[in-house]
């Protein structure tokens, strides 16, 4: 290993570190799932504790797009959108199992799983997910941040 | 010498001079709200025509949450239907659970037991506070009060405890069944209700010293989004914006079901029909939810305890045994009336909860496992072609909902599936409504307007 | 008054024009022939001792799989009316071709006719005569078809964006 590339690992654990304690996340609700984000969001769960307690409405402030709740083909453009308008680097997380596979609704109207439209790094099942499975989750994508080749 | 006195000048006047706002040759411009937008909870697209930061008219697009539910519930069974209405009104499943399994009860023509009449009234009113609850914390918060939105949904948690003792689920509980509920409630259920209560009651008090009376709350909300007692009538609005607009209509006292005529309450009204009055209705019925679930916890009937044969209380794991090994004399064709429970077995012998005909209802867990026609029994109502079959004809049963009238509307072709399941959806109303509550006001005054009918996607659409 | 009254009442004011009536399960029902729509909601609302003032719900109903019903009439639209004052019910409901699917339009009588209408063609591809924005409620413009129509297939999925499986 040469000196530069050991630079460069610890500045990546450096910028890992950094990162994985202040998720600016974006929350788009839609559905039932949003119940149950909100309880994760209060009191009882406090999802701050993960350095993830503050929502940016802004995707162009935001780091992490929570998808919470279905999804349907009429929305389906939006969150692309959405997604789009997000600046590197940015995560996906899928909250709920409509938003990991369509859930049971398969029929016409419902997205079967938002990885056809954008790319998700982690999948929270669940109908909806209990606050003590989205904070799991949570802990996986913080070790997928931390782990991962930081661009900077 | 005299001074005229000048003419107060309004808040508006005041930021844009005298007639600003008011359509003094501007341009309009138009703004886009949703489907995504981050103070409103729910995916709906206003779109608006502005004169300075005057609405002046506006289009409400819906839809974005259009889930299939009518066609999904013509796929299965009837009872396969109750996880599709939990997520009608995600806030309040239970009301949407209990509102269409007796609409197929009507639609059957049976009966549920008194004991299930009062699970129902009690699980109902629970699942009203907590919407409640949402509706008034969210749009607190979408005005800046965060401090309430942490309060109300502490006060959630507190009632979700229950839900969860009783159905095992948070959220999404598909707890009721055609002919009854899926399970009786647990041992020491009413000393942890009305402990649960009292913790509500205190956040509400809290709330209440928090915002009502509050003057930023008030400029907000007083003679915001007001909508005419005739025009709410005319939209077909029902629930707190009927009764906050002077109507003292609510299902449960003008059609009375389950144990609501067995127990007392008001119906809390207000005149003005404007956000504050919507707010203060809605504080004013979590109370009368609890009062409502407090008597029925102290009224609900034992009903007849099981016992076998000789009279003996029945221990079901014994009577599984037994069943297993083939030992039923004395045993067989007594019917064993255990309701299905969370703890299966291992809990001690209860009361009967659902409606005892075996067209509908499936058998207790000891029943099916510990004798052949309760093994029948439970075959013939989950094989395809066969389970609950109503006669042809077609039912609406309405009950209140959280937003007012929830009514299913059920056709039966005589098969074991729905031939049409139709929920008028409470919400669908009061948006259809809102262009005339936002016209003519400010732009900001949107978002209060838009908590206060507190639109669910999942109902809205279906 | 009692359901039965008011069906004695539409059936003594409209005479032939009312098809049929049941009570079925207590709902007490009123299938009209669609001449006679217009002027049986009007009646229903504006005669005192009905005064049906809340249009509750207007839906339809796909009869072209139901046993026996297969080659009648293929659309029921029914309109469910609730009375605040007196505190009564009635279904009325009118029977429709499917290559003549057309109704009057009850908006003038309730607005809340607009968006009921709005989704009863979306979901069943009725129109309503003198609607004035009869555009589809839940699904997008994109979408062809009517999805609630007993032949529209549950799955038949059509995607604006990414695969449609």
């Amino acid at each position: 290993m040469g000196v530069g590339s050991f630079f460069t690992s610890k500045l990546d654990e450096a910028i890992g570190w950094a990162r994985k304690y202040s998720i600016f996340q974006y929350p788009f609700v839609t559905a039932c799932c949003g119940m149950e984000y909100m309880a994760t969001a209060c009191s009882h769960y406090d999802v701050d504790r993960f350095g993830a307690g503050l929502p940016r409405f802004s995707p162009r402030q935001a780091d992490v797009l929570f998808v919470v709740g279905t999804i349907s083909h009429k929305m389906a453009p939006v969150l692309k959108r959405i997604y789009d308008q997000m600046t590197e680097p940015k995560w996906v997380v899928a909250f709920g199992v409509c938003t990991c596979t369509g859930g049971f609704y398969d029929n016409y109207a419902t997205v079967q799983g938002i990885d056809t439209i954008i790319p998700v790094d982690v999948y929270i099942p669940g109908c909806p997910p209990r606050p003590e499975s989205v904070l799991d989750g949570l802990m996986k994508l913080q070790d997928k941040i931390a782990t991962q080749v930081q661009r900077y | 010498m005299a001074t005229t006195e000048p003419r107060p000048t309004t808040t508006r006047e005041f930021m844009l001079g005298e007639g600003g706002g008011t359509g003094g040759g501007s341009q309009p411009m138009h703004l886009g709200v949703g489907p995504q937008h981050p103070a409103m909870h729910g995916i709906i697209r206003i779109t608006t025509e502005l004169d300075g930061e005057m609405i002046t008219k506006s289009d409400v697009e819906i839809g974005y949450l259009h889930r299939a539910f009518e066609k999904d519930c013509e796929v299965g069974g009837w009872n396969n239907a109750i996880p599709y209405t939990d997520r009608l009104n995600y806030v309040s499943p239970l009301i949407n659970n209990f509102g269409y399994a007796n609409a197929v009860e009507k639609l059957l023509g049976i009966e549920v037991t008194e004991r299930c009449t009062y699970i129902r009234t009690i699980m109902s009113e629970i699942s009203r506070v907590c919407d409640h609850l949402t509706c008034v914390g969210a749009s607190a918060m979408e005005l800046g009060a965060f401090t309430v939105f942490l309060y109300m949904i502490k006060a959630r948690e507190f009632l979700w405890e229950l839900v969860e003792a009783v159905t095992g689920a948070r959220l999404t509980i598909s707890y009721g069944r055609v002919g009854g509920v899926k399970a009786d409630l647990p041992d020491g259920f009413a000393a942890q209700a009305k402990k649960a209560f009292a913790e509500t009651r205190l956040v509400l008090a809290e709330v209440h010293r928090l915002l009502t009376g509050n003057r930023i709350f008030m400029d907000r909300m007083v003679g915001v989004g007001r909508l005419s007692r005739e025009e709410t009538i005319a939209y077909a609005i029902t629930g707190p914006l009927l009764r906050a607009a002077g109507v003292g209509y609510d299902v449960r006292r003008a059609q009375p079901h389950w144990a609501y005529d067995r127990v007392e309450w008001e119906v809390p009204t207000q005149k003005d029909g404007d956000n504050y009055a919507r707010y203060l209705v809605r504080m004013a019925e979590m109370e009368q939810s609890m009062r409502i679930a407090e008597q029925a916890l102290d009224a609900i009937p034992a009903g007849p305890v099981n016992v076998d044969h000789e009279g003996r209380p029945i221990d079901p794991a014994m009577y599984v045994d037994q069943g297993k090994q083939g030992k039923t004399e004395g045993l067989l064709l007594v019917p064993i009336t255990l309701s299905p429970n969370l703890e299966g077995q291992g809990r001690a012998a209860q009361r009967r909860v659902n409606v005892h005909d075996k067209r509908v209802v499936l058998p207790p867990k000891e029943n099916a496992y510990g004798s052949i026609e309760g093994l029948m029994n439970h075959f013939m109502l989950i094989m395809e072609g066969y389970g609950i079959r109503p006669p042809q004809g077609e039912a609406y049963f309405a009950t209140e909902g959280a937003n007012g009238e929830l009514g299913f509307y059920v056709v039966s072709d005589g098969s074991d599936r729905p031939y049409r399941v139709r929920c008028r959806p409470p919400c669908l109303p009061p948006l259809a409504a809102l262009h005339r509550m936002i016209e003519g006001e400010m732009i900001a005054d949107l978002i209060p307007t838009f908590g206060s009918v507190n639109m669910i996607g999942g109902e809205l659409d279906r | 008054m009692d359901g039965a009254a008011i069906l004695d009442e539409l059936r003594a004011r409209f005479g032939s024009a009312v098809l049929e009536t049941h009570d079925h399960r207590g709902d007490h029902t009123a299938v009209v022939g669609r001449r006679a729509l217009r002027d049986v909601l009007t009646f229903c609302r504006d005669s005192g001792a009905l005064a049906f003032d809340v249009l509750m719900d207007l839906t339809a109903v796909d009869y072209s799989k139901f046993p026996g019903r297969e080659d009648g009439p293929r659309f029921e639209v029914v309109y469910h009316l609730y009375s605040i004052a007196h505190n009564h019910r009635v279904r009325v409901k009118v029977r429709v071709d499917e290559d003549d699917a057309l109704v009057p339009t009850a908006n003038s009588l309730w607005p809340i006719a607009n968006w009921f209408e709005r989704e009863v063609w979306d979901m069943f591809g009725i129109r309503f005569d003198g609607h004035p924005d009869l555009r589809r409620l839940l699904m997008y413009e994109e979408f062809v078809g009517h999805p609630l129509r007993k032949d529209y297939p549950i799955t038949r999925r059509q995607p604006l964006i990414g695969p449609a499986h």
